[in-house]
């Protein structure tokens, strides 16, 4: 949103008040209240976190305080007049139910409420410990939506999926709303002391036996605290596990660089960028900001024929694969080789090239590598988590010889704030926990051990050999089930912190919203039972940490200083500055001959080997390492490139299905090592043969209603070998199992071995792409064929005339909105679908009913591959409604619920609709929805908090679709009246447009040629979709342009893309 | 045409100036034993059979209420519907009614304006079949509504929304078509009752039966003003009926033709339509009839000449369907339009290609044994022959609406449709409807006009075909209240 109507400063909701129960002083709370005032205040005690624990505690034996008296101060005598109280609340206790509240006015008006319009808080959301500054969108006093914060070094405003889902996450009904000791409801109090009497008992030992294992921590203040934890208690550990972390980048930087330093890419300097085997754009900490900076590089138009240049060369299709100019599928251990021989022919690694067999990889890389030493200091060459540290190691090799380091590629110091080889932590502490030398483990931030350590380490087995064990998430999970204790996290909506960016710029936490169900921070937990301040709340504690940081040296005081952090959402210069360091030339001849040696392997046995393949791990692109399943958004997100919901799938080449006998949708039985792990095949083109893909995240025992979806990964995945498992077996089962894909339902042959699929390419998958590419979908050209002919595209669009209709046009005096889609710059991400699903109150519908195709998401991102099953290019369709001038829609609903504005809005209205279902059928772009049962949940009383309040939750029986965001268009009308100005060019954006780490969409006024979306539609790469259907859709697209090296051969041509026939035939 | 018929028996009157026709009843009849044969159904005892039938068509009548209460309390979700395909088996069974519907009115109106005697065996029940059709397919509309209990927003109504609904909707126009029809249909088919619900009435033993058809009679005495009043309101409706014929199909065929799916859009449609409606009508009469004719002995009113002439009908429209299918293809061929040159390969070659070449084989091959007399004339192979027809349009539709709307113009958009339980349920049920009603219906009511076959018997003076109309019905003797022996006087 634009800034004048956007944050507003000042905290959110401070946590103030007392927190250690006072009973005397609730007596005089109790008996200051006179009148009618009483019930209503007596309801409001009884929604203090302090008042509902004690009215948990049904069962005298629970009660601590009878036995604990000098913890809590409360007295016998005190403790049965609050069970008394507790008697006379008894209707209170539930902790779901919500109370009932009189409505009454505001005696005091709190600051900057006015009802009906939204306040933004920037604050900072974290994945995998990494924040991501947002701004959270709160409608009287809840938070309904998550934006980018615009001055946020991580993503400018932009946003993944995973911050845009983050909303539902904390007002899931599933997450854990009480504190349990043994699965019973218990109290903080009750958890304090029976930890701190442990404690007590290991504190003369110094603290040996005390393990706390948490994911990767970036928080300053969290960080403070354990430290200061360590001292006190030295003979404690701190282990760490993130599952899907950063262990192979990690052990790579200590070996390249010695020291784990964090690789930072600055993709605005780079003219040519080479992924190897990695989603740098869409995947990890830095992303959104990568894709900023990447597409500012791409974003070719007439007046802009400057493009930078990406090969991907990968054995897992990946987002970034799908952007690229030349995309090179390898297997695995070829990766490996490939980056072996570039980096041979780059120079940085001593050798002349011959471990390349393959003569296309041949080219390939001498192409890249003259590509790089032409544009040195200009490029990037990246590799992922995934790819192995010695991958890694050679990389920054390639980049140091190239000059790159310290002009496109940064090495930081650790964002981290204690980075320790996770997976030795995790064997370390499962050795200690066998040996019997852990006496108290606490699990804190919602870390899982159980379900994502490595699989040979058991820790399930060990971890029973603990005798005190706690655990603290949002969610109760197959971890908590083994633990003693289970305290429900506070979400980071609710709570203070702090955490470090991909860059390391430091981000203050605020809470939006009071804790829902009493959750409690790490902080506040580390507080109460290491440093003796059960009663310290998190704000304090981040306050605390900062009190004297903030006001070094700014000449302000700490309240100002703080007030200003938590306004822009950012502390200042905390940017982690580049380290000059050096690659290790011992490491990089390690890692070559690592690698040669590893190839030798491989190549002796023959490759591809009978039934053998190489299995990939990833996080899943949703839900990640299952840390986020139970988010329903993003579990019915449409994974890129394959579109499955609701599972992962074991993805596999076409080849190598026909190779190994298995038929898409077949049940199969992967085994590496001895462990097996049933799971269900996905061919998938651009796979390359020889690699098999499995994502984590999937195959949950107990998370709710994501329980037993899909297969778990984890079973396989061991502590050698985190991401590669080369030797995998892979056996065809001849089950059929059944996949939700929300394009090409049900497509592939199905359920038939050899189904020869690739070979005759009869399959749905070829023909869906072949006819995509005959209907001129997604119109690609070269930046070369551009320059020479800049009318390229608008000569093979099949615009009709003007006036061919049998009704008049629409005349538009005011606005006329539009939207504008940049084909080139669009990764695939999907933001845009969830910010969509946010902002708009779309309800998710189940794997049954995406399974029938119901699925309701208003935009949508496409995807069609043309040319060899093998390698096909692949390109990305983000598809929301057309807003057609002549809409087909329009004249097909009998009782014209979908009617044309006078600002060219295709409107559609709920109430008006019967549901004939015409207009979506007469639809030709298939963007309408339509509610075929009661899909909104308007049952579950949580959840009514979380619908955007200006956009009306449907009902079943009728139609919808994307309105361009009319609520905010209606807002930014209403603004400027009131205001007496037009709207601002440019000011007013969609969901979508908002999410786009890409800019890849623009809406606006197409009335008014100040706007960006005026611009982009002038443009001559600009065309619409089905022109000759004269629909005259609003939103049209940017063709997609590549910028292909010429010393390689044009992928275009080898995907069979025809250029010069254009028409119908 | 055939000349001579061998399976007719001998008797009939001394050679005639223009090529001998079969007679429409079977000799030996006269206007009394007409009476009497097609009353007694109605007046005598409940055959056993009937309440087999009756009841096992009631049950399947329970099952369509059972799964429209489901579809009201749960939405339209519980059928096989789904984003590409908004249309299944509703609007698939919606237009399949709705086609054979318009035999009845078909056979009324239009032959009779042509003078075709042979008509007056088949018309009652073919009218009432059509009236029960309609039923059928009139329901659809308002049950494949995601708000069901909003239907009535399809009318013109003043209302405080000031909202009329959008005239340019086809479903709109379907909404008039369709009601007109049926309006005129059940007006057509009741005044054509009125004269038979008097013999009836007068008939009755039962003192109940005797009021309730009083009450239809409508106070019916057979006078020379009521006959008068009588036959220039039937030749009215008929004359009104007439072009609803044409109309009504031809406008749900605009639900497709005005959309611009591959496969919809097509200018053909409207006579193919209507054709197709013809076709899959007179099948659906001769299902019907030929059980019926030998349930109740009717050989002699509903005579191989009846069951040729249906055959020849239901002949000529087939092949008017069958062009409508080559020149569909021939366009799609010659248009050059990518979209709809794909829609005709998709057809056959895509996941409904066997659908596709069914229906070729029931509606294009199967029918063409119609050339031959030895089917035209044979009830077992005509019913065989109908049942495939009906079948066939049923895939008609199911082509049309399916497989144009599962792949269309954005691939990424491709999907299947299979229709579920609850589709199969409702369809089903809507037979046991139909069926129920068409029990009740010869159950309780002259399934062949009594009044209009007396006019034909040879008995009656009429020897040839002419007007029924200028020859008033013989009298009877004890009965009271007869046709008059003199058309032409005035009370």
């Amino acid at each position: 949103m634009n800034d004048s109507k956007g944050k507003c400063g000042a905290e959110a909701s401070p946590q103030a008040g007392p927190v250690q129960l006072d009973l005397a002083e609730l007596r005089e709370t109790l008996r200051q209240k006179r009148g009618p005032e009483v019930w209503r205040s007596l309801e409001e005690l009884a929604e203090t976190p302090e008042f509902e624990e004690l009215l948990h505690r049904e069962f005298p034996r629970q009660a601590s305080e009878l036995t604990l008296a000098g913890v809590d101060g409360v007295s016998r005598r005190g403790f049965l007049q609050l069970a008394g109280a507790s008697l006379a609340l008894a209707g209170l206790t539930g902790c779901t139910k919500q109370p009932r509240e009189a409505i009454v006015p505001y005696v005091k008006q709190p600051e900057y409420i006015i009802p009906g319009r939204p306040l933004f808080f920037a604050t900072a959301l974290t994945h995998m410990g990494y924040a991501q500054g947002v701004l959270a969108e709160s409608h009287m006093g809840r938070p309904t939506k998550i934006e980018g914060n615009p001055e946020h070094p991580a993503n400018l405003g932009a946003t993944d999926v995973f911050a845009q889902a983050a909303v539902l996450t904390l007002y899931d009904p599933e997450r854990s709303q009480s504190l349990l000791h043994n699965g019973r409801i218990a109290t903080w109090g009750a958890f304090v002391a029976d930890l701190g009497n442990r404690l007590r008992a290991l504190q003369g030992l110094g603290g040996e036996g005390v393990r706390i294992l948490t994911g990767n921590v970036t928080s300053p203040t969290f960080a403070a605290q354990m430290r200061d934890l360590l001292t006190r208690f030295p003979g404690a550990r701190w282990h760490q596990w993130e599952s899907a972390g950063n262990h192979h980048g990690r052990a790579a930087a200590q070996s390249a660089f010695g020291q784990p330093l964090e690789t930072r890419y600055d993709f605005n300097a780079a003219r040519v960028v080479v992924a190897i085997d990695s989603d740098v754009l869409t995947m990890g900490p830095g992303n959104v900001r990568y894709q900023r900076d990447f597409a500012r590089n791409r974003r070719v138009r007439k007046d802009n024929l400057q493009m930078s240049r990406l090969y991907a060369v990968e054995s897992v299709p990946t987002n970034t694969g799908t952007l690229a100019d030349h995309r090179l599928p390898l297997p695995p251990a070829e990766v490996e080789a490939f980056t072996l021989a570039l980096a041979q022919a780059v120079g940085a690694v001593p050798g002349g090239g011959d471990v390349l067999t393959d003569a296309r990889a041949r080219t390939f890389v001498q192409a890249i590598a003259q590509d790089l030493r032409a544009n040195a200091g200009a490029s990037i060459v990246a590799a992922d988590e995934y790819a192995s540290p010695a991958v890694q190691v050679l990389v920054h090799a390639i980049n140091q010889a190239l000059g790159n380091s310290g002009r496109t590629v940064f090495h930081t110091a650790p964002v981290e704030a204690q980075p320790m080889d996770q997976v030795a932590s995790m064997r370390q502490l499962v050795a200690d926990m066998n040996a019997g030398r852990v006496e108290l483990l606490l699990m804190l931030g919602g870390v899982n051990p159980v379900y994502t350590a490595p699989a040979d380490l058991n820790f399930a087995q060990a971890l029973q050999k603990v005798p005190l064990r706690a655990h603290h998430g949002l969610f109760e999970d197959e971890t908590s089930e083994y633990c003693h204790w289970h305290v429900p996290a506070a979400h980071e909506l609710e709570s203070w912190g702090d955490a470090r960016s991909f860059d390391g710029t430091v981000s203050v936490i605020q809470p939006l919203i009071q804790p829902l169900y009493n959750g409690k921070t790490g902080h506040e937990i580390v507080a109460a039972l290491f440093a003796s301040r059960a009663d310290a709340n998190s704000y304090e504690l981040v306050r605390e940490h900062w009190q004297t940081l903030l006001v070094a040296g700014s000449g302000s005081t700490f309240e100002e200083a703080w007030r200003k952090v938590l306004h822009d959402g950012v502390v200042p210069a905390t940017q982690l500055p580049p380290t000059g360091a050096s690659v290790n030339g011992g490491a990089v001849q390690q890692a070559a001959s690592q690698i040669t040696a590893s190839l030798q392997q491989a190549r002796s046995q023959g490759n591809p080997q009978g039934n053998k393949i190489t299995l990939r791990l990833r996080p899943d692109p949703t839900v990640w390492d299952g840390s986020l399943a139970q988010n329903v958004w993003l579990q019915e997100l449409p994974k890129p490139l394959t579109k499955l919901t609701w599972d992962n799938a074991l993805m596999i080449g076409p080849a190598a299905a026909e190779r190994l006998g298995i038929a898409h949708e077949e049940t199969v039985e992967v085994s590496w090592n001895g462990r097996k792990v049933q799971a269900a095949a996905w061919v998938q083109p651009g796979m390359a043969e020889g690699a098999a893909a499995l994502s984590l995240g999937y195959g949950r025992r107990r998370a709710g209603r994501a329980t037993g979806l899909g297969f778990n990964a984890y079973e396989l995945r061991t502590s050698q070998a985190l991401w590669n498992l080369a030797g995998a077996e892979i056996r065809g089962l001849g089950g059929r199992f059944d996949f939700a894909s929300t394009q090409n339902h049900h497509v592939l042959p199905q359920g038939k071995r050899h189904s020869g699929m690739a070979a005759d390419g009869k399959g749905e998958i070829p023909l869906a792409g072949s006819e995509a590419e005959r209907r001129h979908l997604v119109m690609t050209r070269t930046v070369e064929e551009f320059r020479r002919d800049p009318e390229t595209i608008k000569k093979s669009r099949e615009e009709p005339e003007p006036d061919e209709s049998l009704y008049p046009r629409w005349k538009y005096n005011g606005h006329a909105w539009g939207m504008a889609i940049d084909l080139n710059v669009c990764t695939g991400c999907s933001s845009c679908v969830i910010a969509c699903q946010s902002e708009n109150n779309i309800p998710v519908v189940g794997k049954e009913q995406v399974r029938r195709g119901r699925e309701m998401h208003w935009i949508r991102v496409d995807r069609y591959y043309a040319g060899d099953m093998d390698d096909p290019r692949i390109h990305n369709q983000p598809i929301p409604c057309m807003h057609c001038e002549q809409a087909p829609c329009e004249v097909v609903c009998p009782v014209a619920a979908t009617a044309h504005s006078d600002e060219g809005l295709n409107d559609m209205v709920y109430n008006r609709c019967v549901g004939t279902r015409y207009c979506s059928n007469n639809c030709p772009y298939k963007v309408r929805r339509f509610n075929f049962f009661r899909y909104s949940d308007k049952d579950t009383p949580v959840l009514a908090m979380l619908q955007n309040p200006d956009v009306t939750v449907r009902m079943r029986g009728v139609m919808e679709k994307c309105t361009y965001c009319v609520q905010r268009i209606e807002q930014a009308k209403i603004e400027s009246k009131v205001d007496g100005k037009p709207i601002p060019p440019n000011s007013l954006q969609s969901a979508c447009q908002q999410a786009c780490p890409t800019q890849a969409i623009v809406f606006g006024d197409i009335n008014d040629p100040e706007w960006e979306v005026t611009k982009w539609k002038s443009d001559p790469l600009n065309y619409g979709l089905l022109e000759m259907l004269n629909t005259r859709p609003r939103t049209t697209y940017l063709a997609k342009i590549t910028n292909p090296n010429p010393a390689l051969p044009d992928p275009n041509a080898a995907a069979g893309e025809e250029r010069t026939q254009h028409g119908h035939d | 045409m055939a000349t001579i018929d061998d399976g007719m028996r001998e008797g009939v009157a001394a050679p005639l100036p223009k090529p001998y026709k079969p007679p429409v009843v079977a000799p030996g009849h006269t206007p009394g034993t007409v009476t009497d044969k097609i009353s007694s159904v109605v007046l005598r005892r409940t055959p056993k059979w009937w309440y087999v039938g009756f009841g096992l068509s009631f049950m399947l009548l329970m099952l369509f209420l059972f799964s429209v209460t489901y579809l009201f309390a749960k939405g339209v979700g519980i059928w096989g519907i789904n984003q590409p395909v908004g249309w299944g088996f509703d609007i698939i069974n919606f237009v399949w009614w709705i086609g054979i519907g318009h035999a009845g009115t078909l056979i009324s109106a239009i032959l009779l304006l042509l003078r075709q005697e042979w008509r007056t065996s088949i018309n009652r029940f073919a009218e009432a079949m059509t009236l029960f059709a309609v039923a059928c397919a009139g329901m659809y509309p308002v049950l494949h509504l995601g708000r069901p209990w909003l239907a009535y927003w399809l009318f013109p109504y003043p209302n405080t929304m000031g909202m009329w609904p959008q005239f340019r909707s086809p479903l709109i126009w379907d909404v008039f078509a369709v009601s007109t029809y049926a309006t005129v249909s059940a007006l057509f088919w009741y005044v054509g009752l009125i004269p038979d619900l008097a013999t009836l009435r007068d008939r009755a033993r039962n003192r109940v039966m005797k009021v309730v058809y009083g009450f239809g009679a409508m106070g019916w005495r057979g006078s020379a003003a009521h006959w008068h009043n009588y036959e220039t309101a039937y030749l009215l409706l008929a004359g009104l009926a007439t072009p609803l014929v044409i109309s009504v199909h031809t406008v749900v065929s605009f639900d497709f033709a005005v959309g611009q799916v591959p496969g919809w859009h097509a200018t053909i449609f409207p006579p193919y339509f209507v054709a197709g409606a013809i076709y899959a009508g007179f099948a659906m009469v001769l299902t019907l009839a030929i059980p019926l004719r030998a349930a109740f002995n009717l050989e002699d009113f509903i005579t191989t000449r009846h069951l040729q002439n249906m055959a020849k009908v239901m002949l000529a429209t087939g092949l008017i369907v069958v062009y409508g299918y080559m020149a569909e293809i021939f366009f799609g061929w010659y248009s050059g339009n990518l979209y709809e040159r794909f829609m005709l390969m998709n057809r056959a070659t895509g996941p409904y290609q066997w659908h596709w070449f069914a229906l070729l084989l029931c509606n294009a091959v199967v029918p063409q044994l119609l050339w031959f007399r030895r089917f035209r004339t044979s009830p077992f192979w005509l019913f065989l022959i109908s049942m495939v027809v009906s079948v066939g349009m049923w895939l008609e539709r199911f082509i049309i609406i399916v497989t144009s709307l599962h792949r269309d113009f954005l691939p990424s958009s491709w999907g299947l449709y299979k229709g579920t339980f609850w589709d199969w349920s409702t369809f089903i049920g809507t037979m046991g409807l139909f069926l129920s009603l068409i029990f009740l219906f010869i159950r309780f009511l002259p399934m062949i006009s009594i009044f209009e076959m007396r006019t034909i018997v040879p008995a009656a003076g009429n020897t040839s075909e002419g007007s029924e109309y200028t020859t008033a019905p013989e009298q009877e003797p004890g009965i009271p209240t007869n046709p008059p022996t003199n058309p032409g006087a005035v009370p």
